[in-house]
This record gives structure tokens, sequence and C-alpha cells, in this order.
């Protein structure tokens, strides 16, 4: 029997891109950040999540595909990788997809402006490419540690 | 029939009884004529040998077993108390500890016990070439030591006491489909009779459904034909033959098998602890209880904020009142809720007893260890994290601290050192101070080492005083031991225990008379969760300032800061003391409209240095709840967690200790 994966798509920069509906906790409007000082621009800073205090991160940032300006459609995505909550600033969440292992595939060297290294694959779908996000290399905290200090 | 359930009670029965062990053996070695010492041990030893075989823990039972043997023999003063003795029961005890631990850890708590054992046994028989006459000895002697051995003693005591052993030998029906059920149904209607003591296979297995045919024996007064009778009443069991059980014939089956009920001597043995409970009037209660308990609570306060802000908005009398008083029932609740959590202190200190003893025999030192107020409580957290660090002060302590006899004989001393733990209350602190009277910190040496580490210059390093040089040996990377040894010196440690100790809220701090000895104090909050803070707002942002480390709020004129050598000055009751701006230290910008030219400033504490950290405003005194920033954002400057305020808002916690220089 073929596989079928269950995909959350949201839109950064009006390109899709997904992640796997598991690894998915909420989907949340925006709501006042702290900034937290001295630590890499990517990271917005901290929200109150029912009583538990979340970090968030620009994806765009992250990813070194700009930065975003926030609109009405803009969400935060809370993902869940090793018991650990994140909320991912992105353009906004569309809806959730069902993919056939067949149309995934390895993710070229570089698409959309993104380094293959934060990609898990690139889905073919009817009108476009959704890129599937590999989010446990996104959000590894050692490679976070490095950015940082890079930055600094 | 699930061992599982009672995993926790085990464990916690071990731990104290391993712990009363330990205690008693330490005695047992400066008064080796007090037999009543030997009577304490060998009662926890027995206890725990019953509990470990009702669980199924062969090795933990066959190891206290024989050290059972050898304190028999004590207790009837035909074996000596000697160093070799309490070495190779130390050593079991041990290695007892590290079963129970792996118990804990959802392991088998097995482990080759083999070779101690034949040590136990080599004191048992080689001091004592002629058997004794008693009859414990005699039937001792003829038991090998496998667990299956034991079983037979337990047989036969229930025997004495009127019991019968039957084996049954049950088949389950071909087409039965719960397999597990059935044997589950079998089991318990077995034991309406008696206690099973052994299956085969094991529970597990049975439960694991399977198996359709399997063997048990069980202790009971009823007669066969009543047990087979209620074992038949089970449908879909084919067969179930009973006979009376033939010891011999088991002694074959293999000694992983389980024994699954409470035997005689381990109900006795309970008993005796129930009536023990009754008479101290304390429950146990499940940690994770109480931690939930706190985090629930922590959820009031912070809807008690909430309520607050509300009441003062609306300026209701009524329900203002009714909030206040609120508050004030929740914060004697807090308090109740927080001494839930405190555990004594002893809890940590009762294992450095018998450590000291190995270090110092391992170093050849010759020293004494007093400790002090064992009875301070702590709170949970705070006393699983202290262990360690503490360890490796006292290693510290008796590796480089505390000289060796002939050493302390030249300097005039005695020969026997000193090691003492206190610990103490104080205000919303709780002190532990370790002091020896060893060498004490070498100036030069450390000094010397410094730089060669390339810690700090020779023009800098005139400027210290003793006190700041002391500090130094906490810098990482720092070892003045002249020889590396396997118990500390290498170079690695303090700098640790610094940084734990700090990361749990505490301080560290060392006085030191050369000759003398050393004094390390740490000094730790009472608790972890809830804290008192001062709310401050930078550039649109509030921040929470613990108020544990603050000593004064000031509001002075621009003009009245000072610049000195480019680090901006106050003079604060007649010393010169720094000032950080928040702003520049957090790198956000300026607020353009400067509204007047009164600056708030908060001085901070660290040691007895102060600081003077610059703020935009001052909101209020707050008790908040601290929230981790989580993995994601870990080690991040200056700032210690989060909170979340009466109105969502999140407010990070500043670590001031951070900003003072």
């Amino acid at each position: 029997m073929e596989e079928v994966r269950k995909f959350i798509v949201f839109t950064l920069k009006n390109q899709s891109y997904g992640v796997d509906v598991r690894q998915v906790h909420s989907i949340e409007r925006l709501q006042k950040v702290t900034e937290v000082p001295r630590t890499a621009s990517f990271i917005k800073g901290v929200i109150n999540l029912r009583g538990t205090t979340i970090p968030v991160i620009d994806l765009r940032e992250r990813l070194w595909i700009g930065e975003t300006e926030t609109t009405d459609e803009s969400r935060f995505l809370i993902v869940e990788i090793n018991e650990m909550q994140v909320g991912l600033l992105v353009d906004g969440a569309n809806e959730v997809l069902d993919i056939g292992a067949e149309a995934i595939e390895p993710p070229p060297g570089m698409i959309a402006g993104v380094d293959a290294q934060y990609l898990e694959g690139v889905a073919k779908l009817r009108e476009e490419l959704l890129i599937l996000l590999d989010l446990e290399h996104i959000l590894d905290v050692n490679e976070v540690q490095e950015v940082k200090q890079a930055i600094n | 029939m699930d061992t599982n359930d009672y995993i926790e009670i085990f464990l916690d029965e071990s731990n104290e009884h391993l712990q009363a062990v330990n205690d008693q053996l330490l005695k047992l070695e400066k008064q080796s004529d007090d037999l009543s010492i030997v009577d304490e041990i060998f009662r926890s030893a027995h206890t725990l040998k019953g509990m470990a075989a009702t669980m199924g823990y062969e090795d933990i039972a066959s190891l206290t077993h024989n050290m059972e043997n050898v304190l028999d023999k004590i207790r009837n003063s035909s074996l000596h108390v000697t160093t070799e003795v309490i070495d190779v029961t130390f050593t079991a005890v041990e290695a007892l500890e590290e079963m129970v631990e792996s118990i804990a850890g959802g392991n088998t708590g097995k482990k080759d016990v083999t070779d101690l054992i034949a040590r136990l046994e080599a004191i048992e028989n080689g001091k004592q070439p002629e058997e004794s006459k008693e009859p414990v000895a005699a039937k001792e002697a003829l038991e090998s030591l496998d667990l299956d051995e034991y079983q037979l003693t337990v047989l036969d005591q229930a025997k004495e006491q009127g019991f019968e052993a039957y084996q049954m030998e049950v088949v389950l029906d071909e087409g039965c489909i719960l397999k597990a059920a059935r044997a589950y149904m079998v089991v318990e209607a077995v034991e309406q009779h008696g206690e099973i003591i052994k299956t085969s296979p094991t529970v597990e297995e049975l439960e694991a459904g399977e198996v359709d045919r399997f063997s048990l024996i069980v202790l009971t007064k009823s007669p066969a034909a009543d047990v087979k009778q209620s074992v038949h009443k089970v449908s879909e069991v084919e067969s179930a033959d009973i006979s009376l059980y033939v010891a011999v014939k088991e002694e074959a089956a293999p000694a992983t098998e389980e024994i699954a009920a409470t035997t005689e001597e381990a109900q006795t043995e309970q008993k005796e602890e129930t009536q023990k409970a009754v008479t101290s009037k304390t429950i146990r209660v499940n940690l994770e209880r109480i931690d939930d308990l706190m985090n629930l609570f922590e959820e009031v306060v912070i809807d008690r904020s909430r309520l607050e802000d509300l009441a003062s908005e609306i300026k209701n009398d009524a329900l203002q009142e009714t909030v206040e008083h609120m508050s004030r029932v929740s914060e004697d609740m807090q308090s109740l809720i927080l001494t839930m959590r405190m555990v004594p202190v002893e809890q940590v200190f009762n294992r450095f007893p018998r450590m000291v003893r190995g270090l110092a025999k391992d170093l050849n030192k010759n020293l004494d260890l007093d400790i002090i107020g064992a009875e301070t409580e702590l709170d949970r957290t705070v006393i699983d994290e202290i262990g360690d660090p503490l360890v490796h002060l006292i290693r510290n302590s008796i590796d480089h601290g505390i000289e060796s006899p002939e050493e302390r004989k030249k300097a005039g001393k005695a020969e026997k050192g000193s090691l003492t733990l206190r610990a103490f209350h104080s205000g919303n602190h709780v002190f532990i101070e370790m002091e020896d009277d060893g060498a004490g910190i070498n100036r030069e040496k450390v000094a010397a080492k410094a730089i060669q580490n390339g810690v700090l210059t020779e023009a800098q390093l005139e400027k210290l005083s003793d006190q700041e040089v002391n500090e130094l040996i906490l810098a990482s990377g720092f070892s003045t031991a002249e020889t590396v040894s396997d118990i500390s010196g290498r170079g690695v440690g303090l700098d640790v225990v610094k940084s734990k100790i700090e990361s749990l809220g505490g301080k560290l701090s060392i006085e030191s008379t050369q000759g003398k000895g050393s004094k390390f104090s740490i000094q730790l909050p009472l608790t972890l969760s809830i804290l008192s803070t001062l709310l401050v707002d930078v550039s649109e942002e509030i921040y929470a300032i613990p108020l544990s480390s603050i000593i004064e709020t000031l509001m002075l004129e621009e003009k009245e800061i000072m610049d000195a050598h480019g680090q901006r000055v106050i003079d604060f009751r007649g010393n010169i003391i720094p000032v950080v701006s928040l702003r520049k230290v957090f790198d956000v910008e300026e607020s353009t409209t400067k509204d007047s030219s009164i600056q708030p400033i908060v001085v901070v504490k660290k040691g007895n240095k102060l600081t003077g950290i610059l703020v935009d405003s001052f909101i209020g005194q707050k008790e908040v709840v601290l929230k981790s920033l989580g993995a994601y954002l870990k080690d991040v400057f200056a700032i210690s967690g989060a909170t979340i305020l009466g109105d969502g808002r999140v407010a990070l916690i500043l670590d001031p200790n951070a900003l003072v220089k």
C-alpha cells in the first residue's frame, strides 16, 4: 500500500512550504512578542501560549530568504521537535494536504533561495511545487548556537 | 500479581534501609563491640532481602543473604569486626545501591555478584574454620547461594507454621483465546487459598498471553482438593493437577524465575513498617503529585496577579476586598506548598560519611567528618542538584586541602584533620558551608598558576584582594595540585561547581587562611519557582529583577552619573559603584523622548560588589512564577528565565549577577 503523509501547507514569500502534520502543535494568530535581547536576529522573542512561554523565530530569516513583514494573514505555526516547542512566524497557513510518498523527491541543491540542508524534499503537486522543510535540522539547538556565534 | 505497582515503594524502602545499613556500618567501625548496632544492620539487611525476593530481584536477595550470614556470625560473637569485614560489607552495600539504582532506572537490577558473595563467604567461613553448632549457622552451611535455596528456606518456614506447599500443573484449552486473562483468573483463584511463591513460566510471560500450560507453587492451609476445585471453576481450563510439592525437584528450576507474592517473613517485616508509619504520622506522597500541585498553584499565582490588576482598575470596594483576601490566603497556601516540597538536606549529606571514609583511605589521609544541621530543609529541586557540586567540593578538600598526617605533624597540627559540613537557614536563604583545617589556599601558587594559564597578567594580579585570588581557583581550566590524581585536580570541576550553583540561583564564596584551612560557603535560595521581583520598564519591555539581589532603588539626576576611565559610575553612600544601562547591555535603541533628566537606578549586589542598573522606569513589586525559556533559548546573556504577567504578557527575568562586574 502506498504511504500517504499529511502536510500543513503555509506560505513564505508567495512560495508554498509544507511540514509534517505530526510535528505541528497548533496554528496561532499573531500576538505580542516579548523580545529577548542579545539572541540571534531570527529569534523574535517569546510569547505566552496558554501559560507556557514559547520562543518564536522568523522562518524567513532562519532560512536566509529575507525578513517577514507581518500582515493579517501572518501566523505562528507552533511546532514540536524533540519535546521542544517553537513558534514559526509564517506569512499564512492555508491547508492540510495528503501527499503520497512517490510524489516526494529529494531536494535539489537550492530552491526558492533555500539551502538544501534545511529541506526534506520537494513534492510535485498539480499546479506548483511544495517545499518540505526538515524542521529537526532547522531547529537544531547546536546549529542555533553556531548561528548565534557567527552573528556575534 | 503485578509487581510494578510496588516498585516505587520498594525503591523508597530499599534506599532507606541501605542508608540505615550505611550509617550503622560507620558506627560499627568506631564501636566494634556494640552488638546492638549489628542487630540494626541485620534487621535492615533482612527486610531488604525479603523485599527483593518478593519483587524477584534475586541478585539483591542473594547478596543480602550472604551479608546476613556474616552479620549473624558477628552477632553471635563468633566473628570479630575487622576493617576487612567492614570493607567487604561496604563494597556489598555499594553493589546493592547500584542494583537498586539500576531498578530505579527501569532496568533489571541484575549484576554479577558472585565475586562479592565469594568474599563474604570467605569471611564467613575462613575466619571460623570449625562450624558453629547453632542451628542457624548449620542451615546456612547447607545452602548454596542461588535464590532457589532461599525460596526453600521460605518454604521451610511456611511449613513450620502449618502451611503446605502444592505444585499445580494447569493446562488451558487449546481453543482458549484470551490465554493471559485465563491464566490470570487461575492465579486469582489459587491466591484465594494462599500465597503463590512461584510460577513457571514467569508472571510476565503469563500475562503476555503466550502460554497455554504452566505450573505454580502455592503455600496454603486449604486442602488440595479445594484449591483444585477453585481452579476448575475458571472456564477453558482443560486440566489442573495438584500434588504435594517436593522440594528437591524444584531445585532444578532456572534461577531467573520470579517469586510472585509476599513471603511470610517479608510480611512480618512489613507489619513492623506499618506500625512505625502510624506512629510518625506521615504519609508518602508521590513527588509528581506535589510538582503537579505546584504547577497548578503557579497558574493560580498568575491569575491572582491578573485579578489584582483588574480589581485595581474597576475600583469596586467589595471586589477589591475579596481579591485582597484571596491574595492573602493564596500567599499562605504558597508557603504551605513550598514547605511540602522541602526535604532535609540530610538526604544529600548522608552519603558523605562513607565517601569521606573511602577517599581518606585512598589518599592516605586521616580525618573526621562532622555534619551539622543535616535537618535543614531545602527545596527538592535544589536537593536534587546540589549533591554533585558538594561531592566535588569535598573531594577537593580532602585531596588538596587536608594534608597528609606527616605534613600535619610537621606543621604542628593534630594528625587527624577535620572537615565540617554545616547547613543552616538565614533569611530567605539556606547556607551550606564546608570548612576544613587543611593547608588553605596558597596565594603564591594560585597566582603563579593563574599567570601561567593566562587567566590574568601580573599587573592585574597585584590589584586583587586575597578573596579575589581565592576565587581564581573557580576559574575554568584551573588546577594547582602538583600531581593530578583521579580524585580531583583535573582542572575541570570547581568552575563547573560554581556554574552549577549559580544556575540554581546560588552563590559560592571562599574564605581561606594559608596554613589554617579553607571555608567554601554556598548560599542557596529557599525556592526556585516563585520569586519576588521588582518590575522595571526598559524600552517598552518589562523586565523582572529578583528582589533578593536588590539593595536599593535610586532616582538620580543625569549629572550625578559621572565618568571614570570610560566607565559610568555613581556615588552610592560614599562608595563609587559602576552603572550599566540596560538599554546599552540589551542593545535596544535609546528612547528619543527623554521626558526628564531623572534616572531610575536599581542597585544590585553580587557577593560584596555593587552595581547600579539604569532602567527607564520602575513599575512595582510582584510575585512572579519563574518559567524556563526552554532548550531552544538556553544561555541567554543576563536572562535567567521568563514569567507571565497578569495581562498575559511575557516578561523576562533578569539575572543581575551577569551584570555585576
